[in-house]
């Protein structure tokens, strides 16, 4: 798509801590670095629990961090305060999991578009309500979904409408957190399609998140794969399914069913659950389930190297 | 292994109130050491399907017409305390969220101990010992340790796994599962489906699984059937099913199933160039 790539979003070094109320630190995100490409779209991927939704809550600034940076456009967004950070809002736009819970119940539909709009200041109370229209018609929901409420439609179509609100403060980049987890498969289908052609027309970049490596694969073009709040693999997505380095990327490639699959091909799953975040162990996070476990696993933490081009992984095994 | 029909649904009508009937004309027979799988989307009727062999419709909804027959008798002519003889004995069932169909406030071994009690006539003690070594069956490390938690202190795979435990310990005939593996992740899904699939060699049970994963139906079914709007659209063999399927319905839902290898959603190319 672009010869040449600009890095629109830096993370640098993040790292969020929570305290708990026994006075331990629950280490999300742990020393995480990565760059997006304008017009690209990031995958990141792991189990319930390693952070990646923590990550998409500081991109768009609804958590704050312990330490690190974030740079958009060689600008520190990292600590703005008050109408700064309000202003910055506009360009990091969220679609949450479950659309249902992050609209008014009480508003209609033509109002929670129309709402950021109005909220920006950006147009008056007619205006909004044709660039409404336009927005709905943009993601496929016609006009006279306007004066509904949010329950009189179903998952596919307010997953739209989320979409449509999303996009309507023209954003550079959308993160979506398991934006369409909660679908079916054939409206989840309808949805992807829908975020791609979104990313041709108007050039956004995407931050998809998800724990479901087939449908991630499909979407973006390079994934992070993370585990216990560390990201222990980058590769293009269309390398995932031959050269994945990581022992954690492949055994969730082999945890994934598949239709085509023939019943004589083993689910080789791994076992065990990952370890608490509270007590981050020495040693590499995965050693606890890796089957190709060495004693320096235990002793030292890997850190991410370069393995092949634009490929990097955290193993002492590379 | 002769093919033993163990349940078999005629004919079967349900409905909410006076609105139309949200499981249509369904017939289907389950076989002896089967399982069977029932994908659809939201709304189509499998979760009320299966609550319906069960008898655990939610208020206002009822069988108009057809029936279901359990082993040669018609489950909708059991009495009340028929079937409380056979809910948990014989057929046993798995919610979709396992955490919530444990109770918060009680530790996982009291409420173990507790449906032990309420089907065999044994002791606490006895009771304990039965519940861990179904926990050990069930692959979960550190019996001990489950038994004296509290559910909230369990991880999402664990407590689905201390549910199929609960559900498998009066080794009923067939176990109905709703949606069991949609709320976990793929390894735990892998982990709890391998273990499902076991079930029925260990213990001889026939198992419908209702879900809307194509990829984990196809990979633990014998059957399958696809429902649409309360219809069954399809029913068959898995491998007829799946690589010829006879409604166009199902054909669009595999197709729609995002696969690894290869882009089956769009031909897209990569920003390398």
């Amino acid at each position: 798509m672009r010869k040449e790539k600009v890095p629109v979003l830096k993370i640098k070094n993040l790292t969020k801590k929570f305290n708990l109320q026994n006075g331990k630190k629950l280490t999300a995100v742990d020393n995480v670095s990565f760059e997006l490409y304008s017009g690209e779209c990031l995958g990141i991927v792991g189990e319930s629990g390693c952070g990646k939704s923590t990550i998409a809550k500081i991109l768009t600034q609804l958590e704050s961090v312990t330490s690190g940076n974030i740079i958009y456009k060689n600008k520190d967004i990292t600590n703005l305060k008050g109408e700064e950070l309000r202003q910055n809002r506009r360009n990091i736009q969220m679609i949450f999991q479950d659309a249902a819970e992050s609209f008014n119940p009480r508003m209609k539909i033509g109002d929670i578009v129309r709402e950021p709009l109005l909220n920006f200041k950006l147009m008056n109370k007619r205006e909004a309500e044709t660039e409404a229209k336009k927005l709905l018609a943009m993601v496929g929901i016609t006009e006279d979904f306007m004066t509904r409420y949010p329950h009189q439609l179903s998952g596919g179509q307010k997953q739209r409408v989320a979409i449509a609100r999303a996009i309507s403060l023209k954003p550079e980049i959308i993160v979506c957190d398991e934006a369409t987890s909660a679908l079916d498969v054939s409206i989840q289908e309808q949805v992807i399609k829908l975020l791609m052609d979104l990313q041709k027309e108007k050039g956004l970049s995407y931050i998809f998140i998800g724990h479901d490596l087939a449908v991630v694969r499909n979407i973006s073009h390079r994934i992070i794969v993370m585990y216990l709040g560390k990201i222990v693999e980058v590769i293009d997505s269309d390398k995932l399914i031959t050269d994945a380095a990581h022992p954690y990327t492949k055994a969730l490639l082999d945890s994934v069913f598949s239709v085509k699959m023939k019943n004589k091909t083993e689910i080789e799953s791994i076992k065990g659950e990952p370890p608490s975040p509270t007590d981050i162990q020495l040693g590499c996070a995965f050693s606890s389930r890796c089957t190709k476990c060495m004693y320096k696993c235990l002793k030292e933490k890997p850190e991410l190297k370069e393995i092949g081009e634009n490929h990097f992984t955290a193993c002492h095994i590379f | 292994m002769i093919d033993k029909k163990i349940l078999d649904v005629n004919n079967l009508y349900i409905k909410y109130g006076k609105q139309e009937p949200v499981v249509k004309d369904v017939n289907m027979s389950i076989n002896h050491k089967e399982i069977v799988g029932i994908v659809g989307e939201s709304g189509s009727g499998k979760s009320t399907l299966i609550r319906s062999i069960l008898g655990i419709l939610p208020t206002g909804s009822s069988i108009s017409s057809g029936n279901i027959i359990y082993k040669d008798r018609n489950l909708l002519e059991y009495s009340k305390k028929e079937w409380r003889e056979i809910r948990g004995n014989s057929i046993a069932i798995i919610f979709q969220d396992a955490g919530r169909s444990l109770t918060p406030i009680l530790k996982i071994g009291d409420q173990f101990i507790e449906t032990i009690r309420s089907h065999f006539d044994i002791s606490k003690f006895d009771a304990h010992d039965k519940a861990i070594d179904m926990l050990g069956k069930m692959r979960l490390p550190d019996a001990e340790r489950i038994m004296n938690s509290y559910p909230f202190e369990l991880s999402g795979g664990m407590k689905q796994r201390v549910a199929i435990a609960m559900a498998m310990t009066m080794e009923p005939e067939l176990l109905l599962a709703d949606e069991p593996t949609s709320s976990l992740d793929v390894t735990i899904q892998a982990q709890v489906v391998r273990e499902m699939m076991e079930l029925r060699d260990n213990f001889n049970t026939s198992i419908i699984i209702v879900t809307h994963n194509m990829g984990v139906a196809s990979y633990m079914c014998d059957k399958i059937g696809v429902m649409k709007q309360g219809e069954l659209v399809e029913w068959g063999i898995k491998d007829q099913v799946i690589n010829n399927p006879k409604s166009e319905y199902t054909g669009s839902l595999l197709s729609a199933v995002p696969e690894l290898g290869g882009y089956n959603i769009e031909e897209r190319k990569s920003t390398r160039t």
